[in-house]
């Protein structure tokens, strides 16, 4: 780790100032990824604005219906709110199926949003990894990736966005509200949020260098059953091999977003569309033109296993 | 003392305290942060510095240059020491790979710099400044591409690489039910949850070192061999271990670093490995790959039994010694077993977890599992018919005490194992329920071990030793057995461990630790008791030491008194004769798991566990419980999910976290009922205990995998099994 300094911002707008102006200058928010990768120095700010005093810890109900998540409100405090956990099951479910409580009762909305991948190559730098090192060339193609991506990816990375949140998120189908250095309020749907890996790995969101990120909200509740099914190798304390986040309504129509299987929760509205003809279908429609790796290919069964699971359990 | 003839009745028998359920001695201290581990000794008036290593970024090659000016640069640093700089190190006997020194690179993360600085995080931050500029040698890094070229190796721990008896492939060809299968098992970690620390401080040319150290005095003379200095000059101590399972039996380079670090800057210098050197500097379990055949007759006697394993290591190495089991456990008049070792450049193997019989295990116990299935057998069923008393390889030679049939047995009633169903045929909402069983075995084995004890005036006795507690219970066994040797109770005995200044003890590895230890304590009490005796001028035969008295015909008199001013000292060390080369000393056991397999996503969980164990006399059952419970969670991560992943192209392992190698957490292991039976061998010591802690791991994993087999009706014969080898022959999900 570098020696950094610390501040604590006194507004939204001064925080993101300061990390506009300053190109090593980072938020920290809970601190439970940015810490890790600044001790294996694969972040390396010198400057960090703390940005937890900000107020931004509430969840609120919207004018129309919806609910607006403060970026800092606690990913435990979030799965536990009484809204959250009735209108919005899945969140509250992908949320629980992640990390463990203590880390959980540190991290936060946006920290969640933009954790960073787990690609073991990712946290080794002695070896190449066009995510940390653009241009080092991708460890992963052609070595360990049974973790790793198999849509939407390039032949320059294969990671995956490991959060669970997210992927409830994007069934959910939330709004991220942030400010940029410059005042500029913005809103951007979740599914524009990340960006798929390209020719540029390193740059994981559409966030301009300072952006801020607020809150996020959710559109009102749409029904539906709610069920979040992450699989994994243990039982608990593991990130998903795939994860299956569907809300299912009782004509059998509803949505699908499926985590770890690439560098954003993946959902397509085809796939959606053919929900209520089961899993098959469905599953064929969001994992068209995969391209897994050896080690990885199970994912493609996995994927339309779990759903099909997802879909008998939402019609018992 | 020499044990040469089998334990006749002895003050032990009385088991006033031992074999009573005692809790840890040291369980307060361990629960109040009081005991301190390594990296913890904090002495006030110490000024301690800090030391971070840095590991090589290839496999195999030499160091050209070393660039560290940036380092020495960075605020707080005092010293930058090279593995160029120090020059060439000796290399310790138990040791394959050199710790530091010299340009060679023998794997990744080998250590070839510690930084030193005023903190820690100085330290860390400067040592990522150093440039290294190396000349990159390929490797060979795939053992199922070394296989073929394997030699039968020299060292096997002294036993012969390959055996043979009667005519193998003539009877299993001849054979009317055979199978031949092949098994693998992946490169494992220890990932014990403290990482090798160590500190060190030289006062003139004495060099005193705080370590996690399963064996103080393998560690010190190996230190002093690698940095050539007498090894009386060493004060070595390891009070408390954070778990070791064989990671920490041989020293590791944090002692070395600390040890030049310590001497490059004349202060005192704490050095812990960081997580991700664990895993490649230090050592690992190698992956091995097995074929097994057997053959046996219509009724299910085995006719031929063969075992082959091939594993890898750095040149000088040894190998995974996988077969060792399949010479004892099962009768069979044809028989052979070979072991084959490649050269890898991969980091050291070496011990880890129950080495040998883990992963033979593995593999052995589904083969058996396998043939009873093709033999129409009940697998146990099977296992019983072919039990043998004697040595198979040798029949003159008897087992000492052998009972795994009563282990089967009375596993089977307890844990329900006739409502087992046909394979698949067995299903609960989404899960495929079934239920395995595999038979546990690890050898009895015994070690020299000293002790000292000591008795004051106040009645209390001390015991002085150099054997390690590693989570074990060492501490409590050893307070039990001097207590029930000088009749006073448990609180009246203090336990010093891990300390080179104590007589050299057995240590803690493969079992060997508490029936050895306990045994030289043993030792040393006999020699107090005659001292006692003849202080107070009883006749030493008839004497009687019970509730804090010694009495003699109608005397008694206080064991305070007969302590004197001075008080009465006994040392002594248990030395062993050759009962077990005219026995088989073994432990034995029966595993069963019930384990329901997710449908839809082939996830595993583990519903039910049972360990039936046969392992001499229980010292104490609290803490042998424990050991055997925690054998049994490591059965689990083995069978479902530990594995070393190896980037082929580049030699290194690449989940080096505890993140990416996933150990079992709570959620994954259910209630685990462990019995023992009540037994005795008198063959094995005066304490006629045996080891037990690694027996309960032997043949957990095979248990889980055969339970996965008569869930689902898929036989994996790889592990880790994890859901991707299963999904692909599961039913359609409705
Ligand atoms: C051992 C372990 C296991 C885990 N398991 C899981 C799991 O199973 N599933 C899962 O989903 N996650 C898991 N996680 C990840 C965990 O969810 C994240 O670490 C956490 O959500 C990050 O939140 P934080 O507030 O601590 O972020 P921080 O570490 O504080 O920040 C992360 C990043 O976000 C930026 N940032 C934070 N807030 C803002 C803001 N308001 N505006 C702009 N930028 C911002 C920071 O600059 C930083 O780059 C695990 C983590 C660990 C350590
Ligand atoms: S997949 Fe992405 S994160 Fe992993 S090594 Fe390749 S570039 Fe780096």
């Amino acid at each position: 780790m570098r020696a950094f300094t610390f501040e604590r911002a006194s507004s939204v707008e001064a925080a993101a100032k300061s990390v506009a102006s300053n190109p090593d200058a980072r938020f920290i928010a809970g601190g439970t990824n940015l810490l890790d990768l600044m001790k294996l120095e694969i972040e390396t700010p010198t400057h960090l604005i703390d940005v937890n005093g900000l107020g931004l810890d509430k969840i609120e109900a919207t004018t129309d219906g919806g609910l607006r998540i403060g970026a800092l409100v606690r990913n435990t405090d979030l799965a536990a709110h009484e809204t959250v956990r009735r209108d919005y099951g899945l969140l509250s479910r992908a949320l629980v199926a992640g990390a463990s409580g203590q880390l959980r009762n540190k991290a936060t909305t946006s920290g969640n949003l933009l954790q960073r991948t787990r690609c073991p190559y990712f946290y080794d730098t002695n070896q190449p990894c066009n995510k940390r090192q653009p241009g080092s060339g991708c460890s992963a193609l052609g070595g360990i990736s049974r973790q790793l991506g198999v849509m939407g990816v390039s032949e320059a990375c294969i990671a995956t966005h490991p959060s669970d949140m997210a992927v409830a998120m994007r069934a959910l189908d939330a709004v991220v509200e942030t400010v940029k250095p410059d005042g500029t309020i913005r809103s951007v749907k979740i599914e524009d949020f990340h960006r798929l890996p390209g020719d540029t790995p390193h740059i994981e969101t559409v966030l301009e260098r300072g952006e801020f990120i607020t809150a996020v909200s959710l559109p009102p509740p749409v029904g539906g059953r709610h069920i979040y099914r992450k699989v994994r190798d243990r039982a608990s304390y593991a990130f998903a091999l795939v994860s299956v986040g569907a809300i299912i309504q009782s004509d059998g129509k509803g949505r699908v977003a499926v985590g770890g299987v690439a560098h954003k929760p993946w959902r397509l509205e085809a796939a959606d569309v053919e929900l209520p003809k089961g899993a098959k279908a469905a599953s064929g429609a969001l994992l068209a033109g995969s391209r897994p790796t050896e080690q990885n290919k199970f994912k493609i069964d996995l994927v339309e296993r779990t759903l099909g699971a997802v879909i008998s359990e939402a019609r018992g | 003392m020499k044990f040469e003839t089998p334990a006749k009745t002895n003050p032990i028998d009385n088991l006033k305290v031992v074999g009573q359920p005692i809790h840890r001695i040291d369980g307060e201290l361990k629960t109040t942060g009081r005991a301190m581990y390594a990296y913890e000794w904090h002495d006030p008036n110490l000024h301690y510095a800090y030391g971070y290593p840095l590991g090589s970024s290839i496999a195999k090659g030499r160091i050209k240059s070393m660039d560290v000016a940036a380092a020495e640069a960075a605020p707080g640093v005092m010293s930058v020491v090279t593995t160029l700089s120090v020059g060439e190190l000796g290399k310790g006997k138990l040791n394959t790979a050199k710790l530091f020194g010299g340009d060679e690179i023998q794997h990744y993360h080998q250590a070839i710099a510690v930084v030193v600085a005023e903190t820690f995080e100085q330290a860390r931050a400067a040592a990522s400044l150093i440039k290294v500029e190396y000349q990159e040698e390929s490797g060979t890094f795939d053992l199922a591409e070394a296989k073929m070229s394997a030699v039968k190796p020299k060292d096997t721990d002294g036993a012969p690489p390959d055996t043979a008896v009667g005519d193998f492939d003539g009877a299993f060809y001849a054979a009317a039910v055979s199978m031949d299968e092949t098994y693998t098992t992946p490169d494992q970690s220890h990932s014990m949850m403290e990482p090798h620390a160590s500190i060190a401080l030289w006062h003139g040319d004495e060099l005193t070192v705080w370590t996690s150290s399963q064996m103080i005095d393998w560690w010190r003379s190996d230190l002093a061999t690698t940095l050539g200095i007498d090894k009386e000059k060493i004060h070595m101590m390891s009070p408390f271990i954070g778990g070791g399972f064989g990671g920490k039996l041989f020293l590791r380079s944090d002692a070395v670093l600390a040890a030049i670090a310590a001497k490059a800057t004349g202060r005192p210098v704490k050095v812990a490995l960081p997580r991700p050197l664990l895993v490649n500097n230090t050592t690992h379990r190698p992956a091995t790959i097995q074929r097994i055949r057997i053959g046996a007759d219509k009724s299910g006697m085995i006719t031929a039994i063969g075992h082959e394993s091939w594993s890898g290591d750095l040149p000088g190495g040894g190998p995974e010694t996988a077969v060792m089991q399949t010479r004892l456990l099962y009768a069979g008049e044809n028989r052979m077993t070979a072991m084959r070792l490649a050269e890898l450049n991969l980091p050291e193997g070496n011990a880890m977890r129950a080495p040998g019989e883990a992963p033979g295990l593995m593999a052995l116990e589904i083969a058996i599992d396998e043939m009873a299935e093709k033999l129409g057998l009940d697998p146990i069923e099977f296992r019983i018919l072919n039990d043998t008393q004697v040595d198979p390889e040798k029949p003159e030679r008897p087992f000492s005490h052998r009972n795994l049939v009563g282990c089967l047995k009375l596993g089977a009633e307890r844990f329900g194992w006739n409502d087992r169903k046909k394979p698949g045929a067995r299903r609960e909402g989404n899960w495929l329920i079934g239920l395995g069983v595999a038979a546990g075995f690890r050898n009895n084995l015994v070690m020299p071990s000293g002790a000292r004890v000591r008795l004051g005036n106040d009645g209390v006795v001390n015991v002085e030793t150099d054997m390690t507690d590693i989570g074990t219970g060492s501490y409590t066994i050893i307070a039990q057995t001097a207590a029930e040797m000088m009749g006073v109770a448990v609180d009246k005995v203090g336990v010093h461990l891990g300390d080179s200044r104590f007589p050299i003890s057995a240590g803690s590895g493969g079992q060997f630790g508490a029936n050895s230890a306990t045994s030289g304590v043993y030792a040393a009490c006999v020699k107090l008791r005659e001292a006692v005796a003849m202080r107070l001028g009883f006749n030493s035969d008839d004497v009687v030491f019970e509730n804090g008295e010694v009495r003699s015909g109608n005397r008694s008199v206080p064991l305070a008194a007969a302590a004197g001013a001075e008080g009465l000292v006994g040392e002594d060390t248990m030395e062993w004769g050759d009962l077990t080369d005219t026995h088989q000393q073994s432990t034995f056991g029966a595993h069963f798991v019930e384990v329901g397999v997710d449908l839809a996503t082939g996830e595993t969980r583990v519903r039910r566990m049972l360990a039936v164990c046969a392992a001499g006399r229980i010292i104490n059952p609290i803490t042998a419980r424990s050991q055997v419970i925690g054998a049994m969670t490591m059965g689990v991560g083995l069978a479902l999910f530990e594995e070393l992943a190896v980037d082929t192209r580049r030699g290194f392992f690449v989940n080096h976290d505890l993140a990416s190698y996933e150990v079992p957490v709570h959620a994954d292991i259910p209630y685990q009922e462990v019995i023992f039976l009540d037994e005795t061998d008198p063959m094995s010591s005066p304490m006629k205990a045996k080891g037990v802690g690694e027996l309960g791991l032997c043949g957990v994993s095979a248990a889980i995998a055969n339970a996965i087999y008569n869930a689902t009706g898929v036989r994996v014969r790889d592990y880790p099994i994890t859901l991707d080898k299963v999904i692909g022959d599961l039913p359609e999900v409705a």
